[in-house]
């Protein structure tokens, strides 16, 4: 077996290091190794969206990630993402909205959202649509999830 | 997975070498959004995978009007489109690799990789090669250029020699009058692979009519992206019109060789060669107008 | 139709209670389940769709560094050939046994051989490729019609047909025939004036789940196990893998895990009883989890079919006969929803004259399950496009030719039930009167269609514990796993009874050991039946707290004075009253304040199994755009009229209607399994698998009309499942209206409408 690889990274602002083997994808890392079980998987080939996280600021899938790849960069996961008093605005318009039925995409399509959110924070329905089309829900068809989007858009201008 | 030795390499003669010493037991990795694949399901095994995104020469994206794009083979997708002049200069460019995967897709992938790939069905080659881009290729003995039309030699196979990996592509500055455009028929509007590509470019002269040069590229309609030269034949030299758009179309349909598989038929595949011939060379022709 | 009642909770749209940990990452699903030392598992499954295994050696597996344990069909006791009831309908326990690992034979590609146990998944994906198996290569058979033909590959040796319930002696495919049947058919189609019959093939689709199977098992040492699992129903995973394994139920503990997504699929066990035979061999925590191949190849889809179907229609609407032959592929082993499919083909109209042919036949792809309203959507298929030519022919509207036809309380279905009150009729006038409806559509290439459709939707068993807190508020113990939001829906009605604020209600769903036996989220019956138990747990709740109350105001009563009974207990808004003496008045909060004092703590408790059911109807109307050149359609624009009874949480209903939509969109469109000559399946991904993405599809508007249902005491109907049942069919009528060309096939990808253009 090959040594194992030495990786220094930021998770969701922390320091963090592991050590890994050169075949374990950053989504099995962050899960089995680390804990951090909110980032999911569904495909794990990068056709479903459910393991979306972003690497320094780039929406990525993680399960096409090696964890050798991000020594020296910062991973940002769901579980990053609420403050301890409050929830985002995203994770907040989910709920109202009703956004999430069993919830297994929900964390991939929070993260998808916010990196868009981040680069064109009034996003049109169809811009929402075309940015979310890796991310897929068997469950809502959609419809909650791209109002949710919209209106935590709208909520989030509101207070900046 | 079997496992692996991955090194990050830090130069391109660092790559090289171990490439050369490895063969066809080492690969490149870039956004690694097919050789992750490929590895986890088992469908190639390697001893030695070569990361090559810290090497400062396949990092480059930079335009000038002189020289044009030079594009680093492992830029990520959103890194160009993001680009507020390069995706101006290249919307022919961008039309395809603002489709290639989702988003989070393009976070990673690079256009270098997807010519690397080498798949009839790649997004992004029909285009560059409409384009008229050159792959510069380093390797053992330095580096060397080819066309994009002559990159791919086979499905998955291309013209890197053992110890060679792609670095750059460079693509012209669009020159007066250019028009370009990519579409590609999938059944959803998202996530699906190419059942037919098309990437059209056109450049009229001063009377806005007359074709002055053309380039038509079809991607999964034969084992590698062609270049119907005869499809331009029928605009050369031409005022374009609905007809000279029809006629190449048609001669678009006649070179393709499709195959039947799950995605397509080879009947289907036919038929959507001359649809989206015609329809890129419309989208080329209103943008080589000024006219989107 | 009853005056509405004014509810203070039921029909308000509060945050789910496990809203929180789930847009966090927090909630713990299947595959997020960690122990101390476990260890992770693989399956070796069949490369072939039809072979004789001659031999397994895993000794080299078992050789490899970091492997603990392997184990094959030898592991399992002896399954008897006997059928029992586990939760999910029928099963024969030999083929429940042979489904979770091959013993003489693989029947379709991805049947599960063998599995390991080692330190890491890459360990034991490395062991399952040393191990070694020799098969016998036998043809395969990969369609119902196909499978029929005298002469195919026969899957089991020795299995006959079961036609009309008696055992016939003719070995074949067919598992069974069944015939519904009411009025006379020949009659009927003689009194016709127009009769329009059709062959229609639907292809093989799966529910498409996100989240894969998974299960973690450990055997200790006692011999007890316990499995932690994503699952529709905790007790039937404790059932079917107590009888595979061939222990009591009593020595299987099964807790719930979140589950992400199921729609039917997530009710068979497939790894459950494996991971617990590799936790006995190792005496460590044995997690499995699948892989979307695996999802693809190995667990149950829902059938393709082929359907024969002929309807006859006088000059003025009316439908006179109708006659359909049904024939589903049940997979590797019997048992495909094709029963189903016939109690719902014809039963939104009221047909004089019916008949319905089922067969219910074995061919190499894994066996299927439930999806959806199972066997209904395909039939929709048939009979709903038929309507729609009767529509075009006869000059009539489509929505009118319904009207004319459509069934009402005292109908008969073709199966025999009598319509109870139902809603049909209101969908479809509530879809006439919609601006959608009343909107023309105009442009080149567009066509608008309609459809409907019925599922009879379940009750079976569920049961409820409701704990009252000191400070006011209650703990409500359930069984039924929250896949879209019913903790809610449950917690709501129970907060409806007791008067109480909905935050006031903490639901949780508990395991085998945690819960009275509560059959699967399933059947649309979770609001309903489920609720239903909540509402009699919190008539209990409020009952005891009736005959305390009169007790305590009997022992602060003078001599005398007569004694009260809980009867001259009143309680509403949340107070309790005496209607004998004005002046009493405790509230809820103060009654659980007193529970020391008045004889300790309060528990509700309710068993039910409801029998009132209320069938779910729908209609759909759909616009598309058929681009001429490619064949490709799209959606532009959606509407869902349905019948909900009573919509306990509107926003969760809707859901429910939207994802329901979205599923019959993409069965319309493009899912399918698509397989190469060697009955290998090609398209195992969501790559090529094509369900829909957010951007092939529009907002989805809905509209609940509100029929209650007279079986459940706030008129709750279940509304899961019918949404999937017409989209297929509106979207055929619709390309038809868009190109006229009738749609027979499913998927009508690009390629196939591109055909029917050019034909
Ligand atoms: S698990 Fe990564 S995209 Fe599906
Ligand atoms: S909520 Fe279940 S997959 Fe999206």
């Amino acid at each position: 077996m090959a040594t194992r690889i030495h990786v220094q990274t930021t998770l969701n602002g922390e320091a963090v290091e592991f050590l890994c083997d050169s075949r374990q994808s950053l989504l099995e890392v962050l899960r089995d190794d680390l804990g951090f079980t909110g980032t999911k998987e569904g495909c794990s080939n990068g056709n479903c969206g459910a393991c979306s996280l972003q690497v320094d600021g780039v929406l990525v899938d993680s399960c096409l990630v090696l964890a050798a790849e991000v020594d020296g960069q910062a991973v940002n996961t769901i579980e990053g993402l609420a403050s301890p008093a409050q929830l985002h605005p995203l994770q907040q318009k989910f709920l109202e909205h009703a956004a999430l039925q069993c919830g297994i995409c929900t964390p991939g399509f929070i993260m998808a959202a916010k990196a868009l959110l981040e680069k064109n924070p009034k996003p049109t329905e169809h811009e929402v649509r075309y940015w979310l089309a890796g991310n897929l829900c068997r469950c809502t068809g959609y419809d909650k999830i791209v109002r949710a989007v919209l209106d935590a858009a709208e909520t989030m201008e509101a207070s900046a | 997975m079997q496992t692996f030795d991955y090194v990050a390499a830090q130069t391109v003669d660092e790559a090289v070498s171990l490439l050369a010493s490895k063969g066809d037991q080492a690969r490149v990795l870039a956004g690694g959004t097919d050789l992750i694949v490929q590895l986890r399901e088992g469908r190639r095994q390697l001893e030695t995978v070569v990361d090559v995104k810290k090497i400062p020469e396949a990092n480059v994206l930079s335009y000038d009007a002189q020289n044009g794009l030079h594009l680093g083979a492992a830029v990520p997708c959103h890194r160009i489109y993001n680009d507020p002049v390069i995706s101006k200069t290249y919307p022919g460019l961008m039309d395809a690799f603002t489709l290639i995967g989702g988003i989070q897709i393009q976070g990673r992938a690079s256009v270098g990789g997807n010519l690397c790939n080498s798949s009839p069905a790649a997004d992004s080659t029909p285009t560059l090669i409409a384009h008229r881009t050159m792959c510069v290729i380093a390797g053992p003995s330095g580096q060397r250029e080819v066309a994009a039309e002559q990159f791919c030699t086979a499905p998955g196979r291309n013209v890197l020699e053992n110890g060679e990996f792609l670095l750059s592509l460079r693509v012209p500055a669009p020159p007066k009058n250019f028009g370009a455009h990519y579409l590609r028929f999938i059944p959803r509007n998202e996530m699906d692979i190419a059942v037919v590509g098309v990437g059209s470019s056109l450049v009229l002269g001063d009377d806005n009519s007359t074709v002055t040069d053309a380039r038509i590229s079809l991607g999964a309609v034969a084992p590698t992206p062609l270049l119907a030269v005869e499809a331009a034949a029928a605009l050369v030299g031409k005022p374009i019109s609905d007809d000279t758009i029809a006629a190449a179309a048609s001669a678009a349909a006649g070179i393709a060789r499709p195959i039947d598989d799950m995605r397509g038929t080879i009947q289907q595949r036919i038929h959507l060669t001359g649809v989206l011939t015609r329809r890129t060379l419309q989208g080329a022709l209103s943008r080589a107008r000024g006219e989107s | 139709m009853a005056e509405a009642t004014a509810y203070q909770v039921i029909g308000t749209r509060p945050v789910r209670p496990d809203g929180a940990d789930k847009v966090t990452g927090r909630a713990i699903y299947g595959a997020d389940v960690r122990m101390a030392g476990m260890l992770h598992g693989k399956v070796l499954r069949s490369p072939h769709a039809h072979a004789r295994i001659k031999s397994i050696d895993t000794s080299k597996a078992e050789a490899l560094p970091g492997v603990k344990a392997v184990v094959t069909h030898k592991d399992l006791p002896e399954a008897p050939d006997k059928i029992a009831n586990l939760g999910e309908g029928a099963v024969n326990l030999k083929f429940l046994s042979n489904n979770v690992l091959a013993q003489e034979k693989a029947l379709y590609r991805g049947h599960a051989i063998a599995a390991v146990a080692a330190v890491n998944v890459h360990v034991a994906e490395e062991a399952v490729n040393l191990i070694e198996v020799e098969y016998d290569i036998l043809p395969s058979v990969l369609t119902a019609p196909e499978a029929m033909e005298d002469g195919a590959p026969i899957l089991h040796d020795g299995m006959t047909t079961t036609s009309l319930g008696e055992k016939t002696d003719r070995e074949s495919n067919v598992a069974s025939h069944y015939r519904f049947t009411l009025g006379d058919v020949a009659e009927g189609f003689k009194q016709a004036d127009l009769i329009i019959e059709r062959e229609f093939d639907t292809a093989t689709v799966h529910q498409g789940y996100i989240e894969p199977h998974n299960a973690t098992a450990m055997w200790n040492e006692e011999g007890h196990v316990t499995i932690w699992t994503s699952t529709q129903g905790a007790f039937v995973v404790q059932k079917q893998s107590s009888e595979v394994l061939g222990i009591p139920v009593s020595q299987v503990s099964v807790i719930p895990a979140e589950i992400g997504g199921g729609f039917g699929g997530k009710i068979p066990v497939y790894l459950e009883p494996v991971a617990a035979l590799l936790s006995r061999k190792t005496g460590q925590a044995v997690k499995l989890v699948m892989s979307r191949t695996e999802e693809f190849e190995s667990t149950g889809p829902t059938p393709g079919s082929r359907l024969n179907v002929k309807m006859g229609a006088t000059k003025d609407g009316r439908v006179v006969a109708a006659e359909a032959s049904l024939a589903f592929e049940a997979g590797a082993f019997p048992g495909s929803p094709v029963g189903p499919g016939g109690m719902c083909i014809f039963s939104p109209y009221s047909f004089p004259n019916m008949q319905v042919d089922g067969y219910d036949v074995v061919v190499n792809k894994p066996k299927t399950t439930a999806y959806r309203a199972p066997g209904a959507t395909n039939a929709a298929f048939a009979s709903e496009t038929i309507m729609d030519e009767f529509a075009e022919q006869l000059g009539i509207d489509p929505l009118q030719l319904r009207v004319m036809n459509g069934a009402k309380e005292g109908d008969r279905r073709v199966d025999g039930p009598t319509h109870p009150r139902i809603g049909f009729l209101e969908t479809v006038h509530a879809a006439l009167e919609h601006e959608h409806y009343n909107t023309p559509l105009e442009g080149p290439n567009r066509g608008r269609g309609v459809a409907s459709g019925f599922w009879f939707n379940v009750g079976l068993q569920s049961s409820v514990v409701i704990n009252v807190n000191s400070d006011g508020t209650v703990s409500l113990v359930e069984g039924s796993t929250d896949i879209g939001g019913t903790r809610a829906s449950i917690a709501m009605q129970a907060a409806e009874v007791l008067g109480i604020p909905y935050e006031s209600v903490r639901p949780t769903v508990a395991g085998t050991d945690g819960v009275g036996y509560t059959d699967v989220t399933g059947g649309s019956r979770t609001t309903f039946a489920t609720g239903y138990a909540a509402y009699e747990a919190a008539n209990d709740v409020v009952r005891q707290m009736k005959e305390r109350l009169a007790e305590r105001w009997n022992a602060e009563t003078e001599e005398g004075a007569t004694a009260l009974t809980a009867e001259d207990v009143t309680y509403s808004g949340g107070v309790f009253g005496c209607s004998k003496d004005a002046g009493k008045s405790v509230s809820f909060q103060e009654m659980a304040e007193l529970m020391p004092r008045t004889g300790g703590p309060i528990s509700g408790r309710a068993t039910v199994q409801p029998r009132g059911v209320g069938g779910a109807f729908a209609t759909h109307i759909v616009d598309v755009e058929v681009d001429p050149d490619t064949g490709k359609v799209s959606i532009l624009r959606y509407t869902a009229v349905q019948d909900v009874g009573k919509a306990i949480h509107p926003s969760y209903v809707e859901g429910q209607i939207q994802g329901g939509v979205t599923q019959g969109v993409g069965w319309a469109l493009n899912e399918a399994y698509l397989y190469r000559e060697d009955g290998n399946m090609s398209n195992a991904s969501f790559l090529d698998y094509r369900m829909p993405t957010c951007l092939d599809l529009p907002m989805i508007d809905t509209v609940l009309v509100e029929v209650p249902n007279p079986g459940h005491p706030f008129g709750v109907r279940g509304v899961g499942e019918v949404p999937i049942v017409p989209p297929p069919a509106a979207v055929a009528n619709a390309i038809y209206r868009a190109t006229g060309q009738r749609m027979t096939d499913l998927p009508m990808s690009p390629g196939y409408v591109l055909d029917k253009m050019q034909s």
